[in-house]
């Protein structure tokens, strides 16, 4: 085959691709050497960035509630998930209907969610705080409060002093990594049923057969053979999480990132520097990439693992 | 199907019992995840068809509701009740348009389902609603033809032509789906601002109409298409083109709709992007001026929630139409953000 013909047919997608893909990734990675301001390039500075980078305290704390984010979020979404999932494929009657009530978050734009769950989280007129009083307790000032939930808790139970590094996340980094797993747990639900209808249903019969119980059953046939699937799940989650923007940009603010910048994650400090403060874009483009060394790390065991571990 | 492993020949009624517990579990279980998962958005359609008064009310009200006093012509009158005076069984009340307050008696206030249909038409005026929609509808509408022509055409070399260096080519492609976004958004935005594209459609939509994925997915689809089907369409005459779009596509409508369905949703609901790329709201697609509008409106709450309302609402009407079809295309594109 003639490959002018066949370039032919690459060209309108790869001149899109190369322009608007390869050559900004590219250019992230050179930017990263030079010092830019306002859009103009100053002066090649080598590997200064990152070191300043990495004597920035701002950078250290928020790669810190990044990671916070994504413990947060990963454990708990992965964790309800494939509960539901378990549940949903038990002979139960209406799975469709349960199906499409809990993807419909998937569907909506993260921009309105997180402007409903700003509204239920209101420390005065929300939802939230006034299930919490009905029960008894008394009202939390979800988005406004910069003490780590940790802190809290102890201040609760009645030590004083706590130590700033033991703080945990801040209570309005929790109110973010709810709404992430309302929204993203669908997802990951439709996900693990199909993991789950994938599992022959003669191995099922057969511990059956052999008396196994509820439990032995998850552990020894359900848990195994979906662990390719739960993998999957695992790293997606925690690679998206990686990215998260909007809620911080949505919920928490202003000043965006708050209270005390205990939302500030590594998408909005990369979005600040670059856009927002005098558009340092070659120390933007260094956060970039090493959120996008952390980024590829992730897809590169994703890869191996999922490859090694074919349970299908 | 059942993964709940029991031996089969228990049917005592012990067991009965602690099955049919089980079962109501099971139940309970996913309804509590249901009202989880819909709360939300009744609150948010409640709170869009409230008055402002009642925002503030405390404890919240589900249904929306007025307070209505009748006049000495029979016809009711909407009023709001500024204060309460229990002793004497007597309120203060304004009248809505806030023309004026007066005391009546207590009994004399009825309250009534009052939904207000008017917040919408309020957020909608009070910002470009109409522009930000017709600009969402545009974008999303190229974003999806580019995305069907570049991705066919370029599948279809893939799939069916062989060249020099074409599965590396392949892989190099596939290699950029790796890189996410906040990556390459900065020297993006510099690119465009040299093609002098930033606040522009085309910001907005050219980036956008080359997709991998849909590359990728078209490709495994293509392939499955018998030799045979093409060496005897080329012997009755038909073009390679012809035969992309006589036979290879009209075979490929389901992969289609998957590619035609998450970049609707990924184009319709993408904000990072067009954050950055536009400042004016002459292009401002409507998530970022929904944005922009909550971070504008401050307090008033029945306005920002219709404003949420309309913005959803024609994804979740097209959800309910085609959910099969939805959630399989968006569980096979990978999308999650």
């Amino acid at each position: 085959m003639d490959p002018v013909t066949a370039m032919l047919y690459i060209v309108p997608a790869g001149i899109v691709i190369v322009i608007f893909r390869m050559v900004p990734i590219a250019s992230a990675f050179l930017l990263s050497f030079f010092d830019v301001k306002m859009g103009r390039i100053r002066g090649f500075v080598g590997l200064a960035q990152y070191a300043r980078l990495l004597q920035d305290p701002t950078f250290w704390s928020s790669l810190g509630t990044t990671g916070y984010y994504v413990l947060g979020v990963v454990p708990i979404s992965l964790f309800l998930s494939l509960f539901a999932a378990v549940l949903l494929n038990k002979k139960i009657r209406g799975l469709g209907f349960y199906r499409t009530v809990y993807f419909l978050p998937v569907v909506t734009s993260l921009v309105a969610v997180s402007m409903v769950w700003k509204w239920i989280f209101h420390p005065r007129l929300g939802l939230l705080n006034y299930a919490i009083q009905s029960l008894g307790g008394s009202p939390l000032l979800w988005l406004e409060e910069p003490r780590g939930v940790f802190q809290m808790l102890a201040e609760t139970a009645g030590w004083g002093w706590w130590p700033d590094w033991l703080a945990g996340p801040s209570l309005a980094l929790i109110a973010v990594i709810v709404v992430a797993v309302w929204r993203g747990i669908g997802y990951n639900i439709v996900i693990f049923l199909a993991g789950l209808q994938n599992i022959p249903e003669q191995y099922y019969e057969a511990a059956r057969i052999d008396g196994a119980n509820g439990r032995q059953v998850f552990w020894r046939i359900t848990w195994p053979l979906l662990s390719p699937t739960t993998f999957y799940v695992l790293l997606s989650t925690t690679i998206v999480s990686f990215q998260v923007f909007t809620q911080i940009y949505l919920m928490t603010g202003p000043p965006v990132g708050g209270p005390m910048g205990t939302t500030k994650v590594i998408v909005y400090y990369l979005f600040e520097k670059g856009f927002d403060a005098g558009g340092n874009m070659g120390y933007a483009s260094a956060v970039a990439l090493i959120l996008f060394a952390i980024i590829l790390t992730l897809t590169l065991i994703q890869r191996r693992v999922v490859e090694r571990r074919v349970y299908y | 199907m059942s993964a709940e492993a029991t031996l089969a020949s228990h049917d005592d009624s012990s067991y009965r019992a602690s099955r049919a517990a089980g079962r109501a579990g099971i139940y309970a279980a996913l309804w509590f995840g249901v009202i989880l998962m819909i709360v939300p958005f009744l609150w948010m359609i409640s709170t869009s068809l409230k008055s402002p008064i009642e925002i503030l009310s405390f404890p919240p009200t589900w249904i929306p509701t007025g307070h209505f006093v009748q006049e000495a012509d029979g016809s009711w009158e909407e009023v709001y009740v500024v204060s309460e005076n229990e002793a004497g069984g007597t309120v203060v009340v304004t009248s809505v348009d806030g023309a004026g307050e007066r005391t009546v008696d207590a009994e004399q206030v009825v309250d009534r389902v009052r939904l207000r249909f008017g917040n919408y038409l309020e957020a909608w005026r009070q910002a470009p609603f109409g522009r930000y929609y017709f600009n969402t509808i545009f974008v999303t509408l190229f974003v999806v033809a580019g995305v069907l022509v570049t991705s066919s055409l370029a599948a279809y070399a893939f799939a069916r032509m062989k060249f020099w260096g074409r599965e590396n080519l392949f892989v190099l492609f596939l290699s950029m789906m790796m890189v996410p976004q906040p990556v390459y958004i900065v020297p993006s935005y510099i690119i465009l601002v040299k093609l002098g594209m930033v606040d522009t459609y085309q910001a907005l939509i050219i980036p956008w109409i080359a997709h991998i994925f849909s590359i990728f997915l078209l490709r495994q689809h293509f392939r499955t298409i018998p030799n045979d089907l093409y060496d005897a369409a080329i012997i009755d005459g038909c073009s390679r083109l012809g035969f992309l779009w006589r036979i290879v596509l009209p075979l490929s409508k389901a992969v289609l709709v998957a590619v035609v369905i998450f970049t609707i949703v990924g184009t319709w609901n993408s904000f990072l992007w067009p954050l950055v790329m536009t400042n004016s709201p002459e292009v401002r697609p409507l998530q970022v001026g929904l944005a922009r509008f909550s971070q504008e409106q401050g307090t008033n709450h029945e306005l920002m929630m219709a404003a949420a309302t309309f913005s959803v609402a024609p994804l979740i009407i097209a959800y309910f139409f085609a959910q099969k079809q939805i959630i399989q295309s968006l569980a096979t594109s990978g999308l999650k953000s």
